[in-house]
Parts: C-alpha cells; sequence; structure tokens
C-alpha cells in the first residue's frame, strides 16, 4: 500500500544516531523540522577537513590555506547549483537563516524611510518577525501583517490588499515550520514585483524537501540553514540578486570583507566576501557541500515522495484517534503533522512520547502568532524524514494513543 | 510531619512501581486530585516563568506555617507540582528553606530536574523557596 522506491534499511545505515536507544527504546526521531540527522558523508567530511586541510583561507601562500579555500569555494558552488543561483557570488555563507535575515534586514535600514511598508505573513518564525520588528523601530517603517483563512493557509486576497506603492520589502516563509504548509511563493512573489518591493523568502523549512530554483522564482533573497538538510548547525546559506547584495551595506565589519583598510577611510571587498567578515565556517561550509550532495544523490523526487508516503499513513492513523485534531491540514503541504488532542496539554503528550523513545516537538514553534489565531497554547509536531519508516509511523501511532489513553 | 518524613513516604509509594509507566500513572493520578486553586489566584502574577505548560503557584500564611496552593494546564506538570506540595506545604518556611530535594531524583524523575527541561521543576522548587523566603522575612 505505501510505495517507496528508495532503500531505506541503507540509508538508515548512513545515519549512526538512528542506531541509538533512548530511555530504552530504540530511537524514533520525529522532530526533523528543528533539526535534521548527520548521515555519515557529513561527518566523515567535516572530519577529513580538520584531519587533513585544516587552514584559514582566502590569504594564505601555503597549500594547505589553498587547499581550504578550495574546499571552502567548492561548496558555495554547490550551493550555487542547488538553487539554480546565476553566479557562485550570489551566495553568502552565513550562520543560518536567522543570521541571513538579519543581515537583509539590517541593510534595509539604509533605504527606508519613514511610512514604509514592509509585508510579513502570520506564519512566520519568530527569526522572520522580530529582525523587522527591530528595523521598524528603527526607520519608522510600518508592519503589515498577511492574515491566516482557518485552515492555516494565507489569505491571499488581504495580501493583494496589503501592498502598495510604500511597499518596500515582503518576507514569507516558503513552507510554515510550525503546519508544514507550503506556501504560493510564484504569486507571492510576483504580486510584490507589481508593486516594485523586494521579496525574501525564508526557506529553512522548505529546502529538506523541495530544491528552489532562485532564478525562475525571480526572488531577491532565498535562505537556509544546513542542519535542516542534514548538514551541520551554526551553517546556513543566503541567496540574493547580485544588483541587491551591491546595493545593501556590510552587515558587520572585520577581515575578509575589505579591500583597502585606512584610518581615513576602508573599501570593502567584493562579493561574496563583502558580507562575510572574519574567518568563516569553514568546516561548517565543508559539510554543508557534502549535505546537500548526500541528499541530491539519494534524489529530492524520492525523498518527496516517501515521506509524503509516510504522512499520508500517519494522518490517516491519526485521524481515526478521538479528539485529535490536525492544524494546516491541507494537500499541499510537506510531511509535518501539527495537532492536538482535545483536553490534552502538547506537553503531557510530548513527555510520554519521550518516554517511549519517540522524539517530537511540543510548543508554540517560534510561532506564537499563528497559537494566537487557534487560541492554543501550542500543538505536537511530528515532522518526518526520508530516513523514517512506516515501522516508526506505527510506534508512532501506538504511542500517541497509550499517552491519550494515560491522559485521558 | 516534617518535610524529610513526607519526602520518605512520597518515596516509598514510588517505589512500589516497576516502571515509568506506573510511576507516570501515579503523577498523573496526583495530578488530578490536586485540590482545585482558587480561581482568583490564578493571575499573571503567580504564573512561574521557565515552564512550556503555564503554572500558578499561590502561597498563604496559616499561623506560623505556608500554605501552597498551585494548578497547571499540563496534567504530568501538575503532577509534579502536587509531589511539591505535598512535601512543603503547611510547613513553617525555614524548613522549607532548608529542605533539600534529593527524593525528586529518587522517585524516578530525574529527567525533571534538568534546569533546561521545558517543565520547570527547578523554577517551581525555586518559587516554593521564594515565597518562604519572604514569609520568613516577614515573621522574623
Amino acid at each position: 500500500m505505501y510505495s517507496t522506491t528508495i532503500d531505506i534499511s541503507q540509508i538508515r545505515a548512513d545515519f549512526p544516531i538512528l542506531q541509538r536507544q533512548v530511555n530504552g527504546q530504540p530511537l524514533v526521531y520525529l522532530d526533523n523540522a528543528a533539526t535534521s540527522q548527520t548521515p555519515l558523508a557529513v561527518i566523515d567530511a567535516i572530519s577529513d577537513y580538520y584531519k587533513h586541510t585544516n587552514a584559514n583561507i582566502h590569504r594564505g601562500v601555503h597549500a594547505l590555506s589553498q587547499e581550504a579555500t578550495d574546499q571552502f569555494e567548492a561548496a558555495r558552488q554547490k550551493i550555487q547549483t542547488h538553487f539554480n543561483a546565476a553566479q557562485a557570488h550570489e551566495i553568502i555563507f552565513t550562520s543560518g537563516t536567522t543570521h541571513s535575515i538579519n543581515l537583509v534586514a539590517n541593510g534595509f535600514a539604509s533605504f527606508l524611510e519613514k511610512g514604509d511598508e514592509l509585508i510579513v505573513s502570520t506564519l512566520e518564525h519568530h527569526a522572520n518577525i522580530v529582525p523587522w520588528q527591530m528595523l521598524c523601530e528603527r526607520t519608522g517603517a510600518q508592519l503589515k501583517v498577511i492574515p491566516i483563512n482557518e485552515n492555516g493557509t494565507l489569505d491571499m486576497s488581504v495580501y493583494a490588499d496589503l501592498l502598495g506603492d510604500r511597499t518596500k520589502v515582503v518576507f514569507v516563509n516558503h513552507v510554515s515550520n510550525a503546519l508544514g504548509i507550503i506556501n504560493p511563493i510564484e504569486e507571492i512573489i510576483e504580486e510584490a514585483h507589481a508593486f516594485g518591493a523586494a521579496v525574501l523568502i525564508d526557506g529553512a523549512q522548505a529546502t529538506p524537501h523541495i530544491i528552489p530554483d532562485v532564478q525562475a522564482l525571480d526572488v531577491e533573497f532565498y535562505t537556509t540553514s544546513a542542519h535542516k538538510i542534514c548538514g551541520p548547525t551554526g551553517m546556513g546559506a543566503l541567496y540574493g540578486k547580485e544588483a541587491w547584495l551591491r546595493k545593501l551595506p556590510p552587515y558587520q565589519g572585520g577581515g575578509e570583507m575589505i579591500d583597502q583598510v585606512t584610518f581615513d577611510k576602508t573599501t570593502y571587498a567584493d562579493l561574496p566576501h563583502k558580507f562575510e567578515a572574519g574567518t568563516p565556517n569553514i568546516a561548517g561550509g565543508v559539510g554543508f557541500g557534502a549535505a546537500v550532495d548526500y541528499m541530491n544523490n539519494i534524489g529530492f523526487d524520492a525523498i518527496a515522495a516517501h515521506e509524503n508516503d509516510l504522512m499520508r499513513h500517519a494522518t490517516e492513523k491519526l485521524r481515526k484517534i478521538e479528539g485529535l485534531h490536525i492544524y494546516g491540514d491541507v494537500d499541499n503541504k510537506v510531511a509535518v503533522i501539527s495537532f492536538n488532542v482535545e483536553g490534552l496539554h502538547p506537553y503531557d503528550i510530548g513527555t510520554l512520547l519521550d518516554k517511549m523513545g519517540i522524539a517530537v516537538r511540543t510548543g508554540h514553534h517560534c510561532c506564537q502568532p499563528i497559537m494566537d489565531h487557534f487560541q492554543i497554547p501550542g500543538t505536537v509536531r511530528a515532522s518526518f524524514a526520508f530516513y523514517n519508516t512506516h515501522e516508526e509511523v506505527e510506534r508512532f501511532i501506538a504511542g500517541v494513543e497509550k499517552a491519550v489513553g494515560m491522559l485521558r | 510531619m516534617s518535610i524529610a518524613t513526607e519526602q520518605a513516604e512520597i518515596v516509598s509509594e514510588f517505589s512500589m512501581f516497576d516502571d515509568w509507566m506506573q510511576r507516570y500513572e501515579y503523577m498523573i493520578e496526583l495530578g488530578k486530585s490536586l485540590p482545585l486553586i482558587d480561581q482568583a489566584h490564578k493571575t499573571d502574577d503567580n504564573v512561574i516563568k521557565g515552564c512550556q505548560s503555564k503554572v500558578w503557584v499561590h502561597a498563604e500564611l496559616d499561623d506560623d506555617k505556608i500554605v501552597f496552593t498551585a494548578d497547571s494546564d499540563a496534567i504530568i506538570t501538575k503532577g509534579i507540582i502536587a509531589i511539591l506540595i505535598r512535601a512543603f506545604s503547611n510547613q513553617p518556611p525555614k524548613e522549607i528553606l532548608a529542605a533539600e530535594t534529593h527524593f525528586i531524583d529518587e522517585i524516578g524523575l530525574k529527567e525533571h530536574l534538568s534546569p533546561t527541561r521545558a517543565n520547570g521543576l527547578v523554577s517551581m522548587i525555586k518559587q516554593l523557596k521564594m515565597y518562604a523566603l519572604a514569609y520568613q522575612t516577614q515573621l522574623s
């Protein structure tokens, strides 16, 4: 009934952590939207880098420095190819999505005037709200919010009304981290462009499941974090259209990002280094590149097919549990299920699942506006990855049933 | 009954259970049977920070002893606070301040003692002791 086109047992052998036990039970890891697990290919790439190549990059005359630079820049090209960016220097390495958004929001401070407008959606992670709120406080610009419909999807007719000549930038996630809903970003970008507004897409939750084509999207900025797609933590990438990256002022000052420094005036380095002050996370970059290779070797079509199978399987079974409500239960979503059981607190369900070796996330998922919309303290969120199995879905369902039985 | 005796009794009750399920079922039962807090005390001021669920604790002085009442919107958290109240309520502030909390570990809830755990057990204990300190100052 549930077909798979990838060899899951072979894939699971790539992830040492999936072999471990938690609370005396084999781990069932369903918190992939928070962070994905790391395959040996990535662990080895990072470990090999430190064993054989470690040096500072971009300025050394010696062999190691050159090799390290080559590996770091090769990783940049891998992300460029993966995102289908026109040029490698349009990929800025950051510490992750939060850093990327702060970099862009901070840059916009130079262009905004009092009365300018920014548009955000209700579905955003706090990381795509707070930096812009801080920007509004600094500049006097105004934040407008796209509301959501009862099923959790964006209310696109209100979005159309919010856009105007004073709209300077729109920032929306590609996929909602709390609900898993895929947003209509093509439409959002096109409509924003009609008013001359720039668009930033937070791709942190989309990139584990979908390959973004930044040129086809014609988006100004697109960002993700490596640890969401089997890479290391503390690493991420920001794609920016070249013209925009040239227009934005540097975010941080320091080494690497300069051209000439005198006490009278400093000129900045060219892209991408202008935004990469200080010694970057070189090993993280190498690991990020290895992660993208690993995912592409499996294939995103096969990944999506298997994950969607798992989600359908879990959704079908969850719906049979009395009083269980799934939030954002729409067709167009990635393998994330956010739910509550009537009369029960998500924290209680999550705690009991943990005792059974099943890892889920509970709480507001850094999305308090969504929880306020549904008037709930939080949800239980199970998020699936390509290395999860149907047996794990069965254990998860049995776990939820057992927890509900104990709590009622 | 002293705090130490009360704690020993709780430990002995929990020692009858063989596995985590029985322990948690008992905690859930304790949570469900926690006497209702006066609605007037379920204010934002009485909410303990650092919990994923909401926990309200109210303290008042009865002669020279502190009486705690509490509630939570999560049942396991309510069970934990019920255990704490059983150990610390109806005790003089001085005794509460001096009390050890090893019994949490002994009843198999060690994992809840981590300060980074989202249930805020550590914050709850701290809050009970803060009340004790406040009343101790008032009494002396």
